[in-house]
């Protein structure tokens, strides 16, 4: 029979185990990240909606002269990182507040490969960014690219 | 509780948002002109709210997630949680009120 220990008795090793507490883990990296993330999304939303003209000014060109500097590439890795994990932990606690047996675990695996779906897409469109594209029109794509210096 | 439940609502939201929204930024590694097209999509009128929508909610999901940090590791967090409340709405508000007369004139330059 499994004994349950009476509340606020002392955690002693017959109740401590030698596993990793990912609930806990979990708990804290929705604290953690969520600082980042304040800072993070605030200032993408300040720069990409507020600056300037707002969404107005936002295309190809606009994203090429970010990603030209490896500030921003690093602030946007850190954001898909940071908020799908964030994201996706907080979804898994709602499906468990409400969904139960096979229902649960078919949304769980769901959240679950789109999230590592999206952060592997992501990852790869920010490292392997061309800003010049071969063939693309001069009107389309940064100042700096070669197609604009003739 | 209402905090507790906009905050789950607001989460979610943004959560399908964002799924949608590495998808469309992904565009930009396929070709220059795909990318515009989607992104010219945005500015228009309708999505220009949505745009104002999503402010709102990641604007309190953040605000209302400080809260709960406070509450978890600030002394007197717990003590204080109904003021933090009340403190999240208020600055929710300052916050928008910054942000929509700027979205609301973009949305209108961009239909003239």
């Amino acid at each position: 029979m499994t004994t349950i220990d009476a509340p606020r008795s002392p955690h002693t090793p017959a109740t401590a185990t030698r596993k990793v507490n990912w609930e806990k883990w979990g708990w804290i990296y929705m604290r953690a990240s969520g600082i980042l993330l304040v800072v993070l999304i605030f200032g993408h939303l300040f720069v990409n909606l507020f600056l300037g003209t707002g969404v107005r000014a936002i295309d190809f060109a606009f994203v090429a002269g970010k990603w030209a500097s490896p500030f921003w590439k690093v602030w946007d890795v850190a954001m898909l990182w940071l908020a799908l994990i964030h994201g996706g932990n907080g979804m898994r606690t709602v499906i468990n507040d409400y969904a139960h047996g096979r229902g649960r675990t078919v949304l769980l695996v769901l959240v679950a490969a789109s999230v590592i779906g999206l952060i592997v897409l992501g990852t790869l469109v920010l490292t392997t960014f061309d800003p010049c594209p071969a063939g693309a029109p001069g009107n389309l794509v940064p100042s700096f690219c070669p197609v604009n210096s003739k | 509780m209402w905090s507790w439940v906009l905050h789950r609502i607001t989460g979610v939201a943004i959560f399908f948002f964002l799924l949608v929204h590495v998808l469309d930024t992904s565009l930009v590694r396929i070709t220059p002109e795909g990318y515009n097209a989607v992104i010219n999509t945005y500015k228009t009128p309708i999505l220009g709210l949505g745009e104002l929508a999503l402010v709102a909610a990641i604007g309190f999901h953040a605000l209302n997630g400080i809260r709960i940090i406070l509450i978890d590791f600030w002394s007197v967090g717990t003590r204080h949680q109904k003021l933090l409340f009340w403190i999240v709405i208020a600055l929710w508000i300052v916050l928008l009120a910054g942000f929509a007369p700027r979205q609301i004139i973009n949305i209108i330059a961009e239909m003239s």
